[in-house]
């Protein structure tokens, strides 16, 4: 049986390298001094980078992002958290179908979102900017904030309000001494997911850009100029470093919220 | 009256969790609801502490009723069978949670804290969170917890149901000393009648939402007034007959033939049929001939029959001893007699027991 077990690490290191090949490209040619992207590199450079901060344009755009995933973020985190307390605490009418209704936009494809919204605006009158952009990737990043954060309150000990009621404490106290404290890193891994939902998105994005182009709409568009490529690829290289410290935040949290289990149940 | 129910009904749906319960509970009381599981006393301890809002009925506490008062303005402390600790907040900042919220100065509530966590015998830990903390040791912090802002009642539900056997024994008779040092008023929830038995001023015993009987240990265990109070605690053998007479003392036929002397509770009347309920423990087998043992006059009851059974448990054995076409009883007797003095198999003996250990139940 021994020399059969071979096939399973094969698999294993294909799939590392299909998966993060794409990222160690990039990330090489981020540093590459020539401006065509072949094999073998001319030599390394940072030159890229310091034309980069300087692009104006481009660090515009990223202002634009940082402030349109802060923005959303946090509308999707608040809203999120809201309707979590709410679907998990209370009983209220038409229950399933508001979690029904919360959850559908992550089944709906970006693109039909983005038309659809654009249409909205406009038949609306209102003009397309980063706020619409905001307000569009408010209602994306809702349900994967939504899900974070019903999945902590699921597990959480309905003792724990009562006692907290018991000893004199009323709704809002209990709310802000218990309930918060115990979600709040399920609600800080809500918002970095909820702001690299923003921050990534390209396709409402580009339907509802006005004048002021996020940092994706921005690197599209600059693909257009081979020039402009390699101060694209040291774009997508920060970007992707950005990224990374976000899903290491992320796991970390994830481990702060399995050693601070909601409830001390008996461990007797 | 510390804490009553008046009436109090409660529905679940078409289920009747409470039924019409009344029960006064007095100062310094330690008052036990004992039933099995859904019977009602869980549901009743939350209508208590305002958790569950009653259909029918009325709540009172020091006289005032508070039917309508929400839970966190009623200062009745509680504690959870699962401790319900803040997982959170440290030992010091769990049992401080009440002050806190009172505005207690911070010089107070560190006294308070202390002296708290002194009473339930676990100073020292007051850095500790929750998770770091055994079983019984989270117990008592959440009756550090229930106890430091001087509630007038404290709740206890199933608080020992999750610890071990040896360590529930010691805290039974640690929280009773407690509670009678401290002079305050215990209302516990618990389905173990010894726990009830051993802890309790009084005991109101549930069944289907229902309070059946409500007394001291004594009366409950001895004089039981229903059928299933005196199954639910401790061990019964059941005989039904009929009254035969119903004077100071009440005689009983027993439907298979037999005559058995009681104490009459008030309303046994003569032709009444009842139930006639003996504890094993009571109950001793004799070898002597009839002459030899003494009969209701001399204040006994005496009934002839053969061992069908016995079963050695070690501490004593249990002999089931078949009583004519009466039935059968249990009988546990001690193991100290000599080898070849111990009552056997097919022995024919006589089973006797004092009139007074006789409970008579109409129900």
């Amino acid at each position: 049986m021994r020399e059969r077990t071979w096939p399973l690490p094969t698999y294993y290191f294909t799939l590392l390298a299909l998966l993060y090949l794409p990222l160690v490209i990039l990330l090489v040619f981020a540093f590459n001094s020539g401006t065509i992207l072949v094999f073998p590199l001319k030599g390394l450079t940072l030159r890229w980078f310091h034309q980069l901060f300087a692009t104006e344009a481009l660090m515009r755009s990223l202002r634009n992002s940082l402030l349109v995933a802060a923005g959303s973020s946090v509308v999707a985190t608040v809203l999120a958290t809201c309707g979590a307390i709410a679907f998990v605490r209370f009983r209220f009418k038409g229950k399933g179908l508001f979690i029904t209704v919360a959850l559908l936009p992550l089944y709906v494809p970006f693109v039909v979102l983005g038309v659809s919204l654009l249409l909205l605006f406009s038949t609306l009158g209102i003009p397309r900017s980063l706020l619409t952009i905001g307000a569009a990737h408010s209602v994306v990043a809702l349900p994967y904030a939504l899900l974070i954060v019903t999945a902590r309150l699921v597990g959480f000990d309905p003792h724990l309000e009562e006692a907290a009621m018991s000893l004199g404490a009323n709704y809002a106290h209990t709310l802000r001494r218990v309930i918060l404290p115990l979600i709040a890193p399920a609600i800080v891994a809500a918002w970095l997911t909820a702001f690299t939902v923003s921050f990534d998105e390209f396709a409402i994005a580009n339907l509802l850009v006005g004048r002021e182009p996020t940092l994706p709409v921005y690197l599209y568009s600059q693909l257009r100029m081979t020039t402009r490529l390699p101060l694209v690829v040291a774009m997508a290289a920060l970007v992707m470093v950005g990224t990374l410290s976000i899903f290491v935040a992320l796991v970390w949290l994830r481990r702060v919220l399995a050693r601070t289990p909601v409830s001390a149940a008996a461990r007797a | 009256m510390t804490a009553s129910l008046r009436a109090v009904t409660k529905r679940f749906g078409d289920q009747l969790a409470v039924d019409a319960v009344t029960l006064a509970i007095a100062p310094g009381e330690f008052f036990s609801l004992l039933g099995p599981s859904g019977c009602g006393k869980t549901t009743t301890l939350r209508i208590l502490a305002g958790f569950e809002a009653p259909d029918e009925g009325s709540v009172f506490l020091n006289g005032v009723e508070i039917t309508a008062r929400p839970a966190h303005r009623r200062e009745i402390g509680m504690v959870f069978q699962n401790y319900a600790l803040f997982p959170h907040l440290s030992v010091f900042e769990n049992v401080a949670f009440p002050l806190r919220l009172r505005r207690t100065r911070p010089e107070e509530i560190r006294q308070r804290v202390a002296q708290a966590l002194e009473m339930v015998r676990l100073p020292g830990l007051a850095g500790r969170m929750p998770a770091q903390l055994s079983g019984g040791q989270q117990q008592r912090v959440a009756l550090a917890r229930a106890l430091v802002f001087r509630p007038s009642v404290v709740l206890l539900d199933e608080p020992l149901g999750a610890l071990d056997l040896k360590l529930r024994k010691a805290m039974q008779l640690e929280l009773k000393t407690l509670q009678r040092e401290i002079g305050l008023t215990f209302v516990y929830v618990t389905h173990d009648q010894e726990e009830a038995l051993t802890m309790s001023d009084r005991i109101a015993v549930m069944d289907r939402g229902s309070v059946l009987q409500v007394a001291d240990p004594r009366t409950i265990y001895e004089r039981p007034t229903s059928r299933f109070v005196a199954d639910f605690i401790g061990v019964s053998n059941f005989l039904s007959g009929r009254v035969r007479e119903a004077g100071a003392k009440a005689v009983i036929e027993l439907d298979g033939g037999g005559v058995v002397w009681a104490e009459r509770p008030a309303g046994v009347t003569t032709g009444q049929t009842v139930t006639v309920a003996l504890r094993p423990e009571r109950l001793r087998l004799e070898r002597a001939p009839a002459e030899a043992i003494p009969g209701p006059e001399g204040g006994w009851n005496a009934l002839p029959g053969v061992i069908r059974e016995l079963v050695y448990t070690g501490s004593d054995t249990q002999y089931f001893v078949e009583l004519g076409p009466s039935g059968t009883v249990m009988v546990r007797g001690p193991n100290d007699a000599p080898p070849d003095l111990r009552p056997r198999r097919g022995d024919s003996v006589w089973v006797r027991w004092e009139v007074g250990s006789t409970a008579i139940l109409t129900a």
